[in-house]
């Protein structure tokens, strides 16, 4: 399928995959900022500024962002991460010119005093919703022990206090030095002209101010190793993060890494599938690999009776360990293989999980992957590889959380 | 836009096979609607459908549990298999060239599981955490609280059963309830994807033409309980969920009152989320859903907010859910007609929606509506048409239930 990019003069960066066959077209803003570039004072910052971002402009008020987004019949949302923060539309190949209109306009929002007041309670409401899932409670305490001073370790969210305490001025701030046009991609995939999408966006872009795109901290870390027991009285299961360390986003290894969190904990058919939930000890038990920029980790977690806890983290670590001292076998390997095809393939047949591919790769790699790229990608991974991916990133050095009625929790012998 | 084809054929024992072939891609998804859903679970053995349809892939044919998944993964399909109340669904999706493949062993699956008696402990074992799991999820517990009070028994009751009826489960039990619902009448298996419908049509003809089972079991249902409550939990937030009456699809009502619902929840300017989120800042979540069964159905309201703006909530809900009949602008319309649009539009890129909209279709009304028979109706909805069905069918007696520290006043 055709790939094209284009720079516009103040950096802002705009790529885009045309495929005739498709029925919708899905355009992104890729803001490469996220809860690692925030301090402390500001802990929640770029959320809540995701938020602001559908408040409205001089030209628009909130109402009318959602009525005009509505009004086109996208689908419409955004999503803010460690890392990113991407805005995103699916629209019909005819509002495209419209799509791009509220996206443009939006990501220079007016953030106003009296929206930002009235933000700040949907935020509050946010992290109370969170705060009642154990399961994400969980992998956000995880996340900050295992990364302990890492700026990966932010929480996205932020605390009430933190939120509370937080200015418009600070929010603008933030804005001013994060929102400029070369920390910014733009990306579209599906059915669309190239030429005329450039035009619109130089249209509405060309006048971002620029400025720098630092990053701070770009840097690998095998994590704390600690173990910590949270106690929530009113929670009925108890809820296990094991983090540990893998490769970053730009790593040739990152294959390797996602093929070997498959075979170990994808939810059927996985080592942690067979020793802990198909015999009915844990009612979930996962693997999976995230990478970042400079570092990648492992998160490993399991739900289960609190009783049945220390055993079960047991049966984890031996199999942890297990798997860093043996590898996985070449059936496993063939079998998670399949099955990432297979997911690449299916996600790669709607705009926007080729919107979302191509966008994170050039974010992350200012490169262009084909699906076919990384289909041949995933299906070069030998056990070898895995073997590498082990041994410079010993799965069983594990940073665990507990969280959950258990008061008292002793690490398994190990 | 080209008319996709849908090809049909029933069997004579009564199983259905709908397919759509998509040509610009490269996987496919199977979707299998067996009428054994938990509305069926009789009242001592609440929670046996989902006990089967975990049991069930653990062994069938030739292969024990680990062979079976073995064999699906390798295919590299992705499946789901899970319960609702009227149909045990299996769901799978992989690339085209491996779905006559995936289809063999499912064929097994369906026909010739072991539901071997060695598993039936480690399967309750986890059904029992899933009920526990509830507890950590107030956000499902009150939709299940909601459903169980709203219809009337069976058709409310919850897939996860209590802990009495799941660890009253025996293995007799298990085969006797596969036995009884398990049959290919009324089972419905649809396909979506590039595939060729003739060698299709053959090898399920070939794999499952010769299947025999009984007549599909009639449900009788206890009357509505309807009542209001509240389940006391210490929470951030509470949850508030509330359900009235709708139309069910195949009424002649149905397009407008699925348009009266995008009215309270279509986008993020529908009223709803503008007066409760937007205006109020009194909520991160809320939203209205249209849900229908062949003879009845509801619309079912949710929103999690904190325990001091609890009560301004539900409130500001019911307030918005009784002027609904005052008046709908033309514009409201106007935008919920590009949102319906563009979903039915969409809906063509994913081979697992149009194989899910292919068995409901075919389920709900016996037969597929074509896009252009959905695209006209679409096209049709007006705000008069939409206010006249809501004097015929406003929302009240609502059944509302809230989960929390403290309870709400409901008004009357």
């Amino acid at each position: 399928m055709p790939f094209h990019t284009h720079n516009l003069d103040n950096g802002l960066k705009i790529i885009g995959e045309t495929s005739p066959s498709a029925r919708s077209v899905a355009l992104g803003f890729f803001v490469r900022t996220g809860a690692r570039d925030e301090v402390p004072a500001v802990s929640g910052v770029t959320h809540f500024l995701e938020h602001m971002v559908f408040k409205g402009t001089p030209r628009r008020t909130a109402l009318d962002v959602n009525r005009d987004f509505d009004r086109i019949g996208a689908h419409y949302n955004a999503f803010t991460s460690e890392e990113n923060t991407v805005f995103y539309a699916a629209v019909l190949p005819e509002y495209i010119p419209q799509a791009v209109d509220i996206l443009a306009d939006i990501l220079r929002p007016s953030l106003r005093q009296d929206d930002f007041d009235m933000e700040k309670n949907v935020i509050i409401e946010e992290i109370g919703m969170y705060e009642d899932q154990p399961m994400w409670s969980a992998y956000d305490h995880a996340k900050r022990a295992y990364f302990a001073n890492h700026p990966l370790g932010n929480s996205i969210l932020g605390t009430p206090e933190s939120i509370h305490a937080l200015t418009r001025d600070q929010m603008h701030a933030y804005f001013q030095r994060r929102y400029v046009a070369p920390n910014i991609t733009v990306v579209a995939a599906g059915n669309f002209d190239w030429q005329a999408f450039v035009a619109e966006i130089e249209k509405h872009c060309a006048d971002w101010t620029t400025g720098p795109t630092g990053r701070e901290e770009i840097r690998e870390t095998a994590g704390s190793g600690g173990f910590e027991v949270l106690t929530k009285a009113k929670v009925t299961q108890e809820h296990v993060f094991l983090i540990s360390p893998g490769p970053p986003a730009d790593s040739p290894l990152r294959y390797a890494a996602d093929t070997l969190a498959l075979a170990v904990g994808d939810d059927s058919g996985s080592r942690l599938y067979w020793s802990l939930v198909d015999p009915g000890l844990a009612d979930s038990a996962e693997c999976s690999f995230h990478d970042y920029e400079g570092t990648g980790s492992f998160y490993t977690s399991l739900s289960c009776e609190p009783g049945q806890t220390r055993k079960n983290l047991g049966i984890v670590l031996d199999l942890l360990r297990d798997v860093r001292q043996k590898g996985i076998t070449e059936e496993e390997l063939q079998q998670a293989k399949s099955k990432i095809g297979s997911r690449v393939v299916r996600s790669s047949e709607r705009p926007m999980g080729r919107m979302q591919a191509i966008g994170m790769a050039w974010t992350y790699l200012h490169q262009y992957r084909t699906v076919d790229d990384e289909l041949k990608a995933f299906d070069a991974v030998t056990i070898k590889n895995i073997r590498e991916v082990l041994d410079r990133y010993p799965l069983d050095r594990v940073t665990t959380l507990a969280l959950g009625p258990l008061e008292k929790l002793a690490p398994p012998d190990h | 836009m080209p008319q996709a084809v849908v090809h049909q054929h029933t069997f004579a024992n009564g199983l259905t096979l709908l397919a759509e072939r998509m040509e610009h891609v490269r996987s496919a998804a199977l979707n299998f609607l067996v009428p054994a859903g938990c509305a069926h679970d009789p009242p001592d053995q609440l929670g046996i459908a989902s006990v089967i349809s975990d049991l069930i892939t653990r062994g069938a044919g030739p292969r024990n549990s680990r062979e079976l998944t073995l064999a699906l993964d390798t295919l590299g399909l992705d499946r789901d298999e899970s319960v609702g109340s009227m149909h045990i669904r299996f769901w799978g999706a992989t690339l085209a060239r491996n779905l006559p493949a995936a289809l063999e062993i499912y064929a097994d699956i369906l026909r010739r599981p072991h539901l071997p008696k060695e598993e039936i402990d480690a399967v309750k074992a986890l059904a029992l955490q899933d009920l526990q799991s509830l507890e950590d999820e107030p956000r499902q517990k009150v939709l299940v609280e909601l459903r169980q009070r709203h219809y009337p028994p069976p058709l409310g009751q919850d897939r996860r059963g209590s802990v009495a009826s799941i660890q009253g489960l025996t293995i007799r039990k298990i085969r006797n309830q596969y036995q009884r619902l398990f049959s290919p009448k009324g089972t419905i298996l649809s396909v979506a994807g590039n595939i060729d419908w003739e060698p299709l049509r053959n090898q399920v003809g070939r794999l499952f033409g010769d299947w025999k089972g009984d007549e599909e079991s009639a449900l009788q249902f206890g009357a509505q309980p309807g009542k209001r409550t509240h389940i006391a939990k210490d929470t951030t937030q509470t949850q508030i969920a509330l359900a009235y009456d709708s139309v069910p699809i195949g009424n002649a009502d149905y397009y407008v009152a699925m348009a009266a619902v995008n009215v309270l929840s279509g986008g993020m300017s529908a009223r709803l989320f503008t007066e409760v989120r937007e205006k109020r800042g009194l909520c991160y979540a809320i939203w209205a859903s249209y849900q229908t069964f062949k003879d009845r159905a509801s619309v079912l309201c949710y929103a999690g907010t904190t325990n001091e703006r609890a009560q301004e909530t539900l409130d500001v809900t019911l307030g918005e859910l009784r002027r609904l009949a005052d008046g709908i602008e033309p514009e409201e319309v106007e935008r919920i007609q590009a949102g319906l649009k563009s979903a039915l539009i969409m809906q063509e890129e994913s081979t697992s929606a149009r194989a899910g909209t292919l068995a409901s279709d075919w389920y709900y009304l016996g037969r597929v509506r074509s896009f252009d028979e959905i695209e006209a109706a679409i096209n049709a909805l007006a705000p008069e048409t939409i206010v006249r069905h809501l004097h015929r069918c406003p929302p009240r007696n609502f059944t509302v239930v809230t989960l929390g520290p403290k309870p709400l006043t409901v008004p009357v």
